[in-house]
C-alpha cells in the first residue's frame, strides 16, 4: 500500500484475504442484425469488503454494462458472457438463475441515475422498500415495516412515519434519490452499484447523496462500485479509480495516486480536458479524435490513434500490467512516461490557489 | 426611456425588474419563476447565470429573445423594447438575438439532412437566392469545423458533439448579435467539452458575438464568463466579475454552491470545510417570506424571514442580496 495514501485503504489483498468480488477476463458480446460486437474485454479487477471504487470514463466505454452485467441484469440481445465474476466464491457468470436471483437485491443492490424511472409511480415507496425484504428474507409486513422506517431514517428522510406512504411523485428527486438507496440497502447488501447516482442531481444535493453513500458504506462495511463520468465525485467519494476506455480498463489505482500521477495517458488527458484545471479563460485542453467505433476496434492499444505518446510498439496487443503499489495500467511505456496528473494541471489556476497549492 | 441606474451605452441587454409567471396545470396557484431581476449584458462579453434546477436560469434565457413574454418588467435590446415593435420588425428584429438548447438530438430533425436543417432559419428570413443560402449554410458549417460532407448527411450519423457544432452553425447563419447559451455542452463527454468551449470562444473573438451562458455547471461558467449570475429561487442573489464571485463569494448560497462541488485533487488538496446545505431548493409556488435561501441559510436570522433583502452593489460591480454580506463569517477561507 502506498505509504502516502492518507485515506483508511481496506485492501483485502494486503490483509491477504480473497477480495470481496474479482473479476477475471470479463467481455461481454452483443448480436445485432450487423453481426456480433464485443462491448467489452479482459476486465480485470477486484473489489475488496468495504472498498469504495470509482469507474470512471466517458459514454460508451462500457463502465455500466460492466455493473449491470455483475447483476447479470443485460438486454435481450447478449450473445456471450465471458470470463468470471467470483463473487464471495460464488461465479456470477455461470452460476444458475436461482442462485443469482438470491445473490440480487440481497447480497448486491444496484441504484441508477434516473430515481424517477427506477421507482414505480403506482406503489408507495414504503411498498416498495419493504417489497424487497418480503421476498428476500420473508419478513413479515410488520417487521418490515419497522425496518422501512428505520433505514428511511438512516438514509435522512425526515419523517419518515410520514414519507413512507407517499408515493414517487410526492418526492422531490434527492428524496427520490434517498429512497433507491433505501431501497437498495435494506437487505444489508455486501456491495452496492451505483451508476451515476448524483448525475441528475444538483451540486448541493448530490453533495448530500455523495456523504450518504459514503457514511453508510464506512459504517456497514459495504463496498461501492460508483459509476461515473465525473472525477470530482471519484475524488471525494471512492478509494480506488478504475478508468476504462473503448470497452477495456485501462487504469487501475488508488484515488488520490492515479489523480497526482496517472500512468496511462488517457487517464492524464481526461483530467488535463477539465476546466476546473485549466487557467481561466484559456484555451481548454482536449483529448484529439474521437474513441474509436465498436464495429471498427484497433489491433493494440485502443487509445493509440488519439494519444501523443503513440510510438513503435503500440499496436502490439497490450495487457493491464502490474506498475507496482497497487496499481495496474494497460500501456506498455508506462515506465518511460512521466504524465501529468491533477496538480500539474492545475497550477496556476483558481482552483490550485484555492487548493493551498503554489 | 429610463433605462436605470446602471444603464451604460454597451448594454446589448438591459433587464428591469423582470418577472415571468405561469400558471400551474390546475390554475390554481402562480409560480413565479422570475420574479424581479435586473442585470445588463454587456456588448462582446460572456455573462454566465448559474443555479440550480427551479432557479429559474432557463426561463430568464428564454424570456432574453422572447420565446416567453415578460410577465412584467422590461428587456430591452440595445435600447429598443422590442416588444413594441410592429409585428414584421419584431420578427427581423430577434434574428439578432438567438438561442441554443442543451440536447441537440431534440434541436434537429432525424429526417432533415444537416443542410436543410442549418439552411431553415436562411429560408425563413428569405435571405438572398437560393444559391447564397446554400453558400452561407456551408459557410456556417465550416466555421464550426464541420467536414465538407456533412451537409448530406443525417443527425443520427453524427456524434453528439458535431451534432451541437451542427446546432451552432444553424444559430450563426443569421448573423446574430447575441446568443443564450442553455446548457450546451452538459450533454457532451468532458474530453469533447473543451472542444466546444474553444469553439463558442473563438467565435466570439471572430465575429464579436455575445453569449448568455445559462448552466448549472460551476467550472464551465467560470471558464468561459466575464461576469457570473447567481440565481436562487427566482431572484439573483449574487453578480459579479467571474474571478471575485468564484473567489470571494458574497453570498452564503454561493459559497454552499462553491463548496459543494466536487474537485478532481486528491484529498490533501481538497478544501475541509465544506458547507453542506439542508434540503432542497424549496418550490416556486410558495417561496419563503423574506430571504429566499433563509430555509437552507447556515447564518439565517430572524430579520431575514421578515423582509427579503436589498440588491446592493458592495463592491464596485459586485451585487448581492443578503443581509449579512458584510458580516466577517461570511469571508471564505
Amino acid at each position: 500500500m502506498p505509504a502516502a495514501a492518507p485515506k483508511k485503504c481496506r485492501s483485502d489483498a494486503a490483509a491477504g484475504r480473497a477480495p470481496l468480488m474479482s473479476v477475471r477476463g470479463l467481455g461481454i458480446r452483443f448480436k445485432t442484425s450487423l453481426g456480433v460486437w464485443q462491448a467489452t474485454r479482459k476486465i480485470d479487477f477486484d473489489i475488496g469488503a468495504g472498498e469504495r471504487v470509482g469507474f470512471v470514463g466517458e459514454s460508451g466505454c462500457g463502465k455500466t454494462i460492466t455493473g449491470l452485467s455483475i447483476l447479470r441484469l443485460l438486454p435481450g440481445n447478449l450473445a456471450g458472457l465471458d470470463g468470471s465474476i467470483l463473487f464471495d466464491g460464488t461465479d456470477l457468470v455461470s452460476c444458475s438463475a436461482r442462485a443469482m436471483r438470491a445473490i440480487r437485491g440481497r447480497r448486491i443492490a444496484m441504484i441508477f441515475q434516473e430515481p424517477m424511472s427506477a421507482l414505480d409511480p403506482v406503489f408507495t415507496v414504503g411498498h416498495q422498500i419493504s417489497e424487497t425484504l418480503c421476498v428476500h428474507t420473508g419478513a413479515s409486513k410488520e417487521e418490515a415495516r419497522a425496518k422501512t422506517l428505520e433505514m428511511l431514517r438512516r438514509v435522512g428522510i425526515a419523517s419518515p412515519e410520514r414519507r413512507i406512504d407517499d408515493y414517487p411523485h410526492q418526492l422531490s428527486g434527492g428524496m427520490r434519490q434517498r429512497v433507491m438507496i433505501a431501497a437498495a440497502l435494506i437487505c444489508g447488501p455486501q456491495l452496492l452499484i451505483a451508476d451515476e447516482p448524483t448525475t441528475a442531481l444538483d451540486v448541493t444535493v448530490q453533495a448530500q447523496i455523495l456523504e450518504l453513500l459514503r457514511e453508510l458504506s464506512e459504517t456497514s462495511n459495504t463496498a461501492l462500485m460508483l459509476i461515473t463520468h465525473d472525477l470530482g465525485v471519484v475524488a471525494e467519494t471512492c478509494t480506488r479509480m478504475i478508468t476504462m476506455y473503448a470497452g477495456e480498463v485501462i487504469e487501475d489505482a488508488p484515488v488520490d495516486d492515479a489523480l497526482v500521477r496517472p500512468l496511462h495517458p488517457y487517464t492524464s488527458g481526461l483530467l488535463r480536458s477539465l476546466p476546473h484545471l485549466s487557467p481561466r479563460h484559456g484555451r481548454l485542453p482536449s483529448i484529439p479524435g474521437r474513441v474509436p467505433s465498436i464495429v471498427d476496434m484497433p489491433n493494440g492499444c485502443r487509445f493509440r490513434a488519439r494519444c501523443a505518446h503513440a510510438a513503435p510498439g503500440c499496436e502490439a496487443e497490450q495487457e493491464l500490467r502490474d506498475a507496482g503499489g497497487g496499481r495496474k495500467v494497460r500501456c506498455w511505456r508506462f515506465r518511460e512516461l512521466d504524465l501529468p496528473g491533477a496538480l500539474q494541471h492545475a497550477a496556476s489556476t483558481p482552483i490550485a490557489a484555492m487548493a493551498g497549492t503554489p | 426611456m429610463p433605462l436605470g441606474p446602471d444603464s451604460t451605452q454597451d448594454a446589448i441587454v438591459s433587464v428591469r425588474d423582470l418577472e415571468v409567471r405561469f400558471q400551474t396545470s390546475d390554475r390554481r396557484a402562480t409560480v413565479k419563476a422570475v420574479d424581479g431581476v435586473n442585470f445588463d449584458v454587456h456588448r462582446g462579453e460572456t455573462f454566465g447565470i448559474i443555479g440550480e434546477s427551479g432557479s429559474g436560469k432557463t426561463t430568464i434565457g428564454r424570456a432574453l429573445v422572447f420565446l416567453l413574454k415578460p410577465s412584467a418588467g422590461a428587456i430591452r435590446h440595445e435600447g429598443i423594447d422590442p416588444l413594441a415593435l410592429p409585428r414584421k420588425r419584431f420578427q427581423s428584429h430577434r434574428r439578432d438575438y438567438q438561442i441554443i438548447f442543451q440536447d441537440p438530438n431534440a434541436a434537429l430533425n432525424p429526417r432533415m439532412t444537416i443542410l436543410s436543417s442549418v439552411l431553415e432559419p436562411l429560408e425563413l428570413a428569405r435571405a438572398g437566392t437560393s444559391a447564397e443560402r446554400e453558400r452561407q449554410a456551408r459557410e456556417a458549417l465550416d466555421r464550426v469545423g464541420l467536414p465538407q460532407d456533412v451537409g448530406e448527411r443525417y443527425p443520427h450519423q453524427l456524434s453528439g458533439g458535431q451534432k451541437q457544432r451542427v446546432v451552432i452553425a444553424r444559430a450563426l447563419t443569421l448573423k446574430p448579435k447575441l446568443i443564450v447559451c442553455d446548457e450546451v455542452v452538459a450533454a457532451l463527454d468532458m474530453s469533447i467539452r473543451g472542444d466546444v468551449l474553444n469553439l463558442f470562444a473563438d467565435l466570439q473573438r471572430e465575429l464579436g458575438l455575445t453569449y448568455v451562458f445559462i448552466t448549472h455547471d460551476l467550472a464551465v461558467v467560470s471558464h468561459i464568463s466575464e461576469r457570473i449570475a447567481v440565481m436562487y429561487l427566482g431572484r439573483f442573489v449574487e453578480l459579479g466579475p467571474t474571478e471575485r464571485v468564484s473567489e470571494h463569494p458574497l453570498h452564503p448560497y454561493t459559497q454552499a454552491l462553491l463548496s459543494a462541488e466536487p474537485r478532481p485533487l486528491p484529498s490533501h488538496l481538497r478544501q475541509g470545510s465544506r458547507i453542506m446545505l439542508q434540503g432542497e431548493i424549496p418550490s416556486p409556488i410558495d417561496p419563503p417570506s423574506g430571504c429566499r435561501f433563509r430555509t437552507r441559510c447556515p447564518y439565517a436570522q430572524s430579520l431575514c424571514a421578515e423582509q427579503a433583502p436589498d440588491w446592493r452593489e458592495l463592491q464596485p460591480d459586485h451585487w448581492v442580496a443578503c443581509h449579512f454580506a458584510e458580516h466577517p463569517d461570511f469571508a471564505p477561507n
